[in-house]
């Protein structure tokens, strides 16, 4: 019996040890994480983000509520991140905590198409509308060699053999990336069931197949490609907003007479029954953080471009991305 | 090399140290715990690039990245429990080491064939980084899918005794590797958004090595008598550095490449390494599978010298291959920087004092985990009731921590039964964890190839590098009908398996 003891007694050192190494470990990462204090109003709001860290979603999210922390416009926020299906099962959780008044949501144009794709019931018309935030205009993306030099030669190429120009984004099908070329496609008179879209794992991959020349084209937002369109490695035919770049020379798709606008954005929802005056106080919230400096910064620093819309406008926008994405999707014959 | 100096004082200034040892600790940590990887912190970390300087959090990010690389061996060696994909190989060798009594061994030469492989890396990434060109970009998806089959013949080759109970557990990961949605169509989700994704390669791996065998070690308990873990001594000797240092060197040379790949990735070199390590065994062959060093050191200096490689092209031309890297990118456009060669003309010194910090964060691994080998494996001395009571708790925490969804940890309870069933009917576990990783990247590829050339099967031998790997692979398909044809070779070989399967045989 003495001997399990002493056993127990030597081993619980190194247990102990793990213990404090951990702790204090996680007392650091703690540091980092939770800035911020109790401050302003003492209101607690959760922030549903629905992808993964570092995702298009999650930045967005996360700039917001930093900006209404450090402004003390409200209390601390918790930010959690759920996963899954594109945005469906964070879409499904919210419609699930109905009537929850310290609830909302940052989502965008790829949670829509994701609850198409997945079958989904959650749909987004059937939350609370709060506000959009930004928006962010797809671009046509070649390289350098490509012998594509303006959107012209790509149609022209693209009605003579619809399957041999391979297009490559960055999101799965039902997301911004691929929604846009079929929008395009259907625009110049190619079916869409024709196009060949390869889906790529985010801008990274998609990078890697552009500059090696695996695909033809790729339809992206620009942010991530900076840094090859300035040394030239890629070249950007058209973008697909309403008013060109400043940062990018290249033409709109109308201005190269395609009668296309298409822009990614993402906004903010809240779950569905919430009171009125609750509606209007996050609206509020989202109001002023709209005022600060701050926020007119992190549009800056991570080339977001401003659209902010709220309550009924965006409700009425939210309906008809609903119904473009649904018949974009039913075209294509998917779920 | 005096821009490097320059970086290098820069590096130990006190304030960029402390982010060093803050960023080293942290990732060992997040390595250490199933399910929050260098990725995930580094992305929650992000804001924090908002109040310091530039430099001072790309050093705090590397040194959560390479410390991540290194972490997940602790727990791999120590507990079965793999903290990330990347040291699942680990576990295999590297546990069994730490029940005969060797943890102290199998943890040190994780760390030091981590440093060796993560400062050989680096220096290749001094050389390669500045005058890379766009060579990664050349390889497409049919050289990618050639190297996932050479990666799953390769493994076949270490499928255990019985090659039909390898198969079985072959197809069983293939088979857990296709639920998800990723063609497009949902395959084996019974309806679930919640497996939409596909199941994390971290919960699979945490249920069948850790709970699969406290399942086991709880039915055994009362029956067997209690095995007592000797204690062992607390360094490496003589024989465990002269066993070590090739397959750390080897292992580096599987790791970097990898890692600079776009497509490449920390988990296939370390497939490779173990394999190869274990062909190159020789007299120490049997000992695979009952706790070789060589098993652990060769797949630990891969992981970390992927971790290195992956910074290549980041540096050159901007492009992330891991989602770590991915979020290192995001933070240094933050700053308004844009990685690429004009990065190397536009911010010397900023660049310059990050490749200089990846020195001081090896070093730094070292010396923080060396001394703590042998302490840490003082805690296999716990009484198992409790040594298997705190496993569980540390795998629930982690498959728990990969999404916060309880369905996680159900996943994990179920594949934890799996994990028993595999132990009672002697189904080796190696082949099913390379099932769940390479089945769907396989795939991916294949597909991605195909709908390149609109379905046609010739593109899969288009390019140069997918055709050198064919010929490597038919190679190893024919090496043994050539040397049946040689006498006197193939009785050590065949003696060898019947040994094994023998010893098989009496386990159970």
């Amino acid at each position: 019996m003495g001997g399990v003891t002493d056993r127990w007694a030597r081993g619980g050192r190194g247990t102990a040890l793990l213990a404090v190494v951990l702790v204090a470990v996680l007392a650091l990462a703690g540091c980092g994480v939770t800035r911020g204090d109790d401050g302003g109003e003492n209101r607690r709001l959760r922030m549903m983000i629905p992808n993964a860290p570092g995702g298009g979603y999650d930045q967005t999210g996360r700039a917001a509520t930093r900006v209404m922390e450090t402004a003390d416009l409200t209390g601390r926020f918790e930010v959690s991140n759920v996963t899954g299906a594109s945005g469906t099962v964070a879409m499904q959780r919210l419609v699930n905590e109905r009537g929850a008044q310290d609830l909302l949501m940052t989502m965008g144009l790829g949670v829509v198409g994701a609850t198409y794709t997945n079958g989904s019931d959650a749909r987004v018309s059937g939350a609370t509308p709060i506000a959009q935030l930004v928006e962010e205009q797809e671009g046509l993306l070649v390289p350098a060699a490509s012998p594509f030099e303006t959107v012209d030669d790509l149609v022209a190429a693209w009605l003579a053999d619809p399957g041999a120009v391979r297009i490559g984004g960055g999101s799965s099908p039902g997301g911004p990336d691929h929604l846009f070329p079929m929008q395009l496609a259907a625009a110049v008179g190619v079916d869409p069931t024709q196009v060949n879209y390869i889906s790529y794992d985010g801008g990274g991959p998609l990078t890697t197949a552009l500059l090696g020349s695996k695909i033809d084209v790729g339809t992206s937002g620009l942010a991530e490609f900076e840094g090859q369109i300035a040394d030239g490695s890629l070249r950007v035919l058209a973008v697909s907003g309403e008013e060109r770049l400043a940062a990018v020379d290249a033409p709109t798709l109308v201005e190269s007479g395609i009668d296309l606008v298409f822009t990614n954005w993402r906004g903010v929802l809240a779950p569905p029954g919430i009171p009125d005056e609750v509606r209007d106080a996050h609206i509020a919230l989202l109001e002023q953080m709209h005022a600060t400096d701050a926020w007119q910064e992190a549009l800056e620093t991570n080339g977001w471009v401003d659209a902010f819309v709220t309550g009924d406008e965006f409700e009425q926008f939210l309906v008809e991305q609903d119904e473009r994405v649904a018949t974009t999707l039913d075209e294509l014959g998917l779920p | 090399m005096d821009a490097l100096l320059t970086g290098l004082s820069l590096a130990v200034t006190p304030e960029n140290l402390l982010y060093a040892v803050v960023g080293v600790l942290l990732g060992t940590a997040v390595g250490v715990l199933p399910g929050i990887g260098p990725a995930m912190t580094v992305a929650l970390l992000l804001p924090v690039t908002y109040n310091v300087e530039p430099s001072a959090a790309l050093i705090l990010f590397a040194g959560i990245y390479y410390g991540g690389m290194y972490g997940g061996s602790t727990t791999s060696i120590l507990l079965n429990t793999p903290g990330e994909s990347s040291s699942v190989i680990t576990a295999l060798e590297g546990n069994k080491m730490a029940k005969a009594g060797r943890a102290a061994q199998a943890l040190a030469t994780a760390a030091i064939g981590s440093f060796v492989a993560g400062t050989i890396g680096t220096v290749l990434l001094v050389a390669l980084a500045p005058t890379v060109a766009e060579w990664v970009v050349v390889l497409g998806a049919p050289s990618y899918f050639a190297l996932m089959v050479l990666a799953l013949i390769a493994v076949t080759t270490v499928l255990g005794s019985s090659r039909l109970r390898g198969f079985v557990a072959l197809t069983l990961g293939l088979t857990i590797g296709l639920v998800g949605t990723a063609t497009g169509q949902p395959r084996l989700t019974f309806g679930n958004p919640l497996l939409a994704d596909g199941i994390d390669i971290v919960v699979v791996a945490v249920a069948i090595f850790a709970v699969g065998e406290a399942l086991w070690v709880a039915a055994h308990l009362r029956r067997r008598p209690l095995e007592i873990i000797p204690v062992g001594r607390p360094w490496m000797d003589r024989e465990d550095w002269r066993r070590s240092w090739k397959p750390w060197l080897r292992g580096t040379a599987f790791g970097f490449p990898f890692g600079a790949l776009p497509a490449g990735g920390a988990e296939m070199p370390t497939f490779l390494s173990y394999v190869t390590e274990r062909r190159l065994a020789g007299k120490h062959r049997a000992e695979f599978g009952k706790g070789a060093i060589e098993g652990v050191a060769g797949p630990e200096a891969a992981n970390n010298a992927s971790a290195a490689g992956t910074l290549v092209p980041l540096l050159a031309i901007g492009l992330p291959t891991t989602a770590t890297a991915a979020v290192i990118l995001a933070a240094m456009q933050g700053y308004g920087l844009q990685p690429g060669p004009q990065l190397f003309e536009a911010e010397p010194e900023l660049v310059w004092t990050l490749l200089a910090s990846l020195f001081v964060a090896n070093t730094l691994l070292l010396v923080i985990n060396l001394p703590l080998a042998p302490l840490w494996a003082r805690l296999l001395r716990t009484p198992r009731p409790y040594l298997y009571a705190g496993i569980l708790f540390f795998a629930v925490l982690g498959a728990y921590s990969v999404n916060f969804q309880w369905f996680d940890v159900a996943l994990l309870v179920l594949f934890g039964v799996l994990g028993f069933a595999m132990r009672r009917f002697g189904l080796p576990v190696l082949p099913l964890i390379v099932g769940v990783i390479l089945g769907p990247r396989l795939e991916e590829q294949l597909g991605q190839a195909l709908q390149l050339s609109r379905g046609d099967v010739s593109a899969l031998w288009s390019e140069p590098v997918a055709v050198v790997v064919y010929v490597v692979v038919a190679a190893l398909l024919l090496w043994p009908l050539v040397l049946r044809l040689i006498p006197g070779r193939q009785a050590p070989e065949r003696l060898a398996d019947e040994v094994d399967e023998l010893e098989e045989e009496v386990r159970r």
